[in-house]
């Protein structure tokens, strides 16, 4: 067998465990309740710096960064990271959370941009 | 000026982490210098590029342009790392037998470069670009304090690369005897780790499902900021909040890559034993 027959067996079995995988996919896509939210980035601090959502849904998170520089939204309690160029808005999608306190800040300006965002 | 500096030593440890890893891997191939510094200068391009189409890039796939573009650029780089354990563990011996340096794997050897250019323009475009624009801002603001922000950007350039450079000098100094071993077993699990990285960000995207987030959450015994942290996550992916759909990212890239290396090293050792009995 040849590199060529290895890499084809590894893309196969990549497919096999692919198709195990969509089938999990499309059995938890039931939920379908959605929120949407927005932040607002301006002189480097989140408005609001405490954002109240719902617990058990998914929600849709627009931040609009008002500064004329860029800023990277970051949570290490929710997973997330984006960058957002500087006058633009920019969507990322969270949750759903279980009721708790997700802290998240601007990367590029820590000192002030720092938020939270509060799941009930 | 020290916050600077920790901002650009994470970015830059990821991309060094990568370049280290595969610059010892490749030790062996000839002319690997060349096209690793290749690799660097069109990811460096590619970094500035990127930098200042964010904007365009983020506004595309109607505000996922962003998360499409990285796990793209991520699943790419794990093709990337796949084609070249599994092309290891069938030459990686013949490399090993004689000694570091090959010459009659020269086309063979062009083949790997080429892939080794593509993972290293990849890492350092991912990671450059953030670094960009970071540097970017700072440059921009106005105040008092800037030149020696820049000052710590360049420290953090600096501590990233001596990082990466340890990890390399590191790699080199293990027996020939477990080196390919050593080093196929570190870029599996760099593969397998950027490949959970990209289910990351097509969850984020909303195009994949969570799956049970977090699946665990190990934050307050290794945070993902901490230095052991921070090398974990560069090495093998470790994060310390992963969703279920990131785990299984995961597996099954470790258990594809790990098939190929196998399915080639056994077909390599009966065509042997069919030289040997002819």
């Amino acid at each position: 067998m040849s590199t060529i027959q290895g890499v084809f067996l590894a893309f196969r079995n990549v497919a096999v465990l692919a198709m195990g995988a969509a089938a999990v996919i499309c059995a938890s896509v039931s939920q379908a309740a959605e929120a949407e939210h927005t932040l607002v980035i301006q002189d480097h601090r989140f408005q609001p710096a405490e954002l109240m959502v719902a617990s058990g849904m998914k929600i849709k998170l627009s931040v609009e960064n008002r500064d004329p520089t860029p800023e990277e939204f970051e949570s290490h309690d929710l997973n997330r990271e984006k960058v957002i160029a500087g006058k633009s808005t920019a969507t990322i999608y969270i949750g759903p959370l279980v009721p708790g306190r997700y802290r998240f800040y601007g990367e590029f300006n820590e000192k002030t941009a720092q938020g939270v965002i509060v799941a009930r | 000026m020290f916050a600077t500096a920790v901002i650009v030593f994470r970015e830059v440890l990821e991309a060094a982490i990568i370049i280290g890893i595969i610059a010892a891997a490749t030790s062996s191939v000839a002319g690997r210098n060349r096209w690793l510094m290749a690799g660097f200068a069109a990811g460096l391009a590619g970094s500035a590029a990127v930098a200042a189409s964010t904007d365009a890039i983020a506004s595309m796939a109607s505000g996922i342009g962003q998360e499409l573009f990285n796990a793209a650029v991520l699943g790419v780089a794990v093709l990337m790392l796949a084609w070249h354990n599994i092309w290891m563990s069938s030459h990686g011996a013949a490399l090993a037998a004689a000694a570091r340096n090959v010459g009659n794997a020269i086309q063979d050897g062009r083949q790997e470069c080429s892939v080794l250019l593509v993972v290293v323009g990849l890492a350092v475009l991912r990671e450059g670009a953030e670094t960009v624009l970071f540097l970017y801002g700072i440059s921009t603001s106005d105040g008092s304090g800037t030149s020696s922000m820049l000052l710590g950007g360049i420290a953090g350039i600096v501590g990233g690369v001596t990082a990466g450079y340890a990890i390399y000098a590191g790699l080199l100094r293990i027996p020939l005897r477990w080196f390919f071993a050593a080093t196929g077993l570190l870029v599996l699990l760099l593969a397998a780790g950027m490949a959970a990285q990209a289910a990351r960000f097509l969850i984020q995207a909303d195009i994949l499902p969570s799956l049970a987030a977090p699946l665990w959450d190990t934050s307050a015994v290794l945070p993902e900021r901490s230095v052991p942290g921070m090398l974990l996550h560069g090495l093998i992916g470790y994060d310390p909040r992963p969703a279920g759909m990131q785990l299984i990212f995961y597996v099954f890239t470790l258990a594809a890559i790990a098939l190929g290396m196998k399915g080639v090293s056994h077909s390599r050792r009966a065509n042997n034993q069919k030289g040997n009995t002819r």
